[in-house]
């Protein structure tokens, strides 16, 4: 876009201004990884001298190793069992007409946008009435719950983009339904499969109202991490939650990639057919 | 015809809940022939080559492969290709995998599929793009990708539809050419669903018109063009000049009918030969229709009309003009005829035109 029609005052002020919004929304998580590293045991300026040993405290704690198991087992199900999910769901939007398709597709988008204190609530009392809940899995179940819409959703938009003929197409050339799934379907949409797996664990990852209410003595690491500061405050919140933030931003990110690759990659095909 | 027909449509109708896209149709398709299905959008043609592909069921009737029902036989089952309006090439796959694709789906191994598949990327010319992706290649690449994609399990019969709609009209001209004669050579049939009618009547051994799910006629092109059956595909070929009316007089092989703008003497119907009192439709061929200054000599039907525009297309002009009633009636004259002729537009001139340029629509 051409500078000539710019006011560069305005050009200044908002600058300035998305300056602020970011710095206002990442100053938390900035301070929270600098004092992570700051020697003194309360979060005070001016800082103390560097030091690791917050870090140390943390990866010598055989509870955090708990949490943290329990949240990759947690992570990891979720993501593949919410992925598989949301592929079905979202190539059921694609592939077939039915009655009641709005409703079913506001259904299938509609868990995120409950309160998550509510999620939690209902998922407790109905988890302990079948008799599921404080387990292992009390929270994976929650959390494929939560998560699936969000894999629906980046499938669900990767086919929106494919030639609806190019399933036909196949099954023309002789691939039978599940044939087309394999060689057609699949191939098409690996890049939002791999982008849902990343987004759901990071969204289970730091999840934490849900897996609080469900559970039990299996806590994920976010609940620990609440249990550590109702306890005392501790600089080793500042280390967690420093991973915790780290890890969340490389799965996003990692998904970010696959989605961005993806469009770059249409722009080419749109291009040449001009 | 004694051979049996390739392909048999048998009182076939398809319905899309009350919608009847395809209503109650007949059709032979032979062996070895280049059969074009015309028709505007919605008219049914798509329809009917998905029906025959596999892709639709038909809601009555039954369709026939070589004297067997395959209304039920799913497409993946069938060997009837199709090349795709929109090519529908599959983007994560690369030239050589597209073609490969239906013979990997039949289990063909591994060297016998490159082995084919090499054929038929040399004898479409794209052997040099072999590993390149699809997004890499031009429009007329991609039209012998994809004809190479369909042809590879050498198949008796091969659908098209709307497949040139997308390329440039030079380009489209060059592929007209390759889809001859590659029809030709290979000696397979070709099914062609297009709206276009220059692609149906330059390449097609025989036309099918359709209009609202029902064949309006089927000829040879040459056929269609002097013999128009209905007053639909009459005014789809947009060239001619259509009167209705009412027969006064029959003699000697010529009928003279009353219309609202005079009474004209026109040729008597071969297929079916009107009588007086019937009410029948006629067209003069734009192209057949004399323009003068002044009333010609001779045995010629006349009207005065006026001058309502004119168009341009290459080395022909077509004159639009309309009768004192309102009737819309065209000329496709040469740039030389128009020359000696001083056309103004909003100027009277006076059209005829023999009575055996005249042609009874024996469908109407």
């Amino acid at each position: 876009m051409s500078d000539f029609n710019r006011n560069p005052l305005i050009d200044w002020a908002l600058k300035l201004y998305a300056l602020l919004a970011f710095a206002f929304v990442f100053a938390p998580i900035a301070a929270s990884f600098v004092f992570s590293f700051n020697e003194d045991r309360f979060p005070s300026l001016p800082l103390g001298g560097f030091s690791t040993k917050w870090y140390v405290a943390v990866a010598t704690d055989p509870l955090v190793w708990e949490g943290l198991q329990n949240t990759l087992a947690v992570g990891l199900t979720v993501s593949i069992v919410a992925t598989a999910l949301g592929f079905g769901a979202a190539y059921t939007d694609f592939r077939y007409r039915f009655f009641g398709k709005p409703v079913y597709l506001a259904l299938a988008l509609l868990p995120p946008t409950i309160p998550v204190v509510i999620l939690g609530l209902a998922m407790l009392a109905f988890l302990s009435r079948v008799e599921l809940s404080g387990h292992g899995y009390s929270v994976m179940i929650a959390h494929v719950v939560m998560c699936a819409p969000f894999a629906m959703a980046i499938i669900r938009l990767r086919l929106s983009q494919m030639d609806p003929d190019l399933e036909a197409a196949a099954w023309n050339l002789g691939a039978s339904e599940w044939g087309g799934m394999r060689h057609v379907i699949l191939p098409f949409t690996r890049p939002a499969i791999f982008a849902a797996l990343f987004i759901t664990m990071a969204v289970s990852f730091d999840e934490f109202a849900v897996a609080w209410f469900v559970s039990g003595l299996n806590e994920t690491l976010p609940v620990k991490v609440l249990g550590f500061l109702q306890g005392q405050v501790s600089p080793r919140i500042n280390a967690i939650g420093t991973f915790v933030f780290v890890t969340s931003m490389v799965l996003v990110i990692l998904a970010q990639v696959l989605l961005m690759k993806r469009s770059a990659g249409q722009d080419v095909v749109a291009d040449d057919k001009e | 015809m004694a051979e049996q027909p390739l392909v048999e449509f048998d009182g076939v109708i398809k319905r899309f809940d009350s919608f009847v896209a395809v209503e109650r149709m007949d059709l032979d398709i032979h062996k070895g022939e280049f059969l074009a299905i015309m028709g505007s959008s919605g008219c049914g043609k798509t329809t009917t080559l998905r029906m025959l592909a596999g892709l639709e069921a038909p809601s009555e009737g039954e369709i026939r492969l070589e004297g067997i029902r395959i209304n039920d036989l799913p497409t993946w089952q069938r060997d009837t290709p199709m090349v795709w309006q929109s090519l529908a090439l599959f983007p994560f796959l690369n030239v050589r995998e597209n073609v490969e694709f239906s013979l990997k789906m039949r289990g063909v191994d591994a060297a016998e599929r490159r082995k084919r598949a090499g054929h038929w990327l040399e004898r479409m010319q794209i052997s040099e793009f072999a590993e390149r992706n699809i997004a890499q290649l031009s429009g007329g690449q991609r039209q012998r990708v994809a004809l190479a994609r369909s042809l590879v399990t050498e198949p008796e019969i091969l659908l098209l539809d709307e497949p040139l709609s997308a390329l440039d009209a030079h380009l489209k001209v060059r592929m007209q050419a390759v889809l001859s004669d590659l029809q030709r050579e290979l000696g397979i049939t070709f099914v062609y669903v297009t709206h276009s009618q220059s692609e149906a009547f330059s390449m097609a051994d025989r036309v099918v018109i359709m209009s609202r799910g029902v064949i309006e006629q089927i000829g040879a092109p040459q056929e269609i063009y002097r013999t128009p059956r209905t007053r639909f595909v009459a005014e789809f070929l947009g060239s001619s000049n259509i009167f209705a009316g009412k027969v006064s007089q029959t003699r000697k092989g010529q009928v003279a009918i009353e219309t609202p703008t005079g009474r004209y003497a026109t040729a008597q119907s071969d297929d079916k030969p009107v009588a007086v009192g019937d009410s029948v439709t006629f067209a003069v061929s734009g192209d057949r229709v004399q323009l003068s200054a002044k009333t010609p000599k001779g045995e010629f039907n006349t009207l005065q009309a006026k001058v309502v525009g004119e168009e341009f297309v290459g080395a022909t002009a077509t004159i639009y003009m309309e009768a004192a009633d309102g009737t819309e009636l065209r000329a496709q004259k040469s740039h030389d005829e128009l020359r000696d002729l001083s056309i103004k537009i909003g100027g009277n001139v006076f059209v005829s035109w023999r009575a055996d340029a005249g042609h009874i629509l024996p469908g109407e």
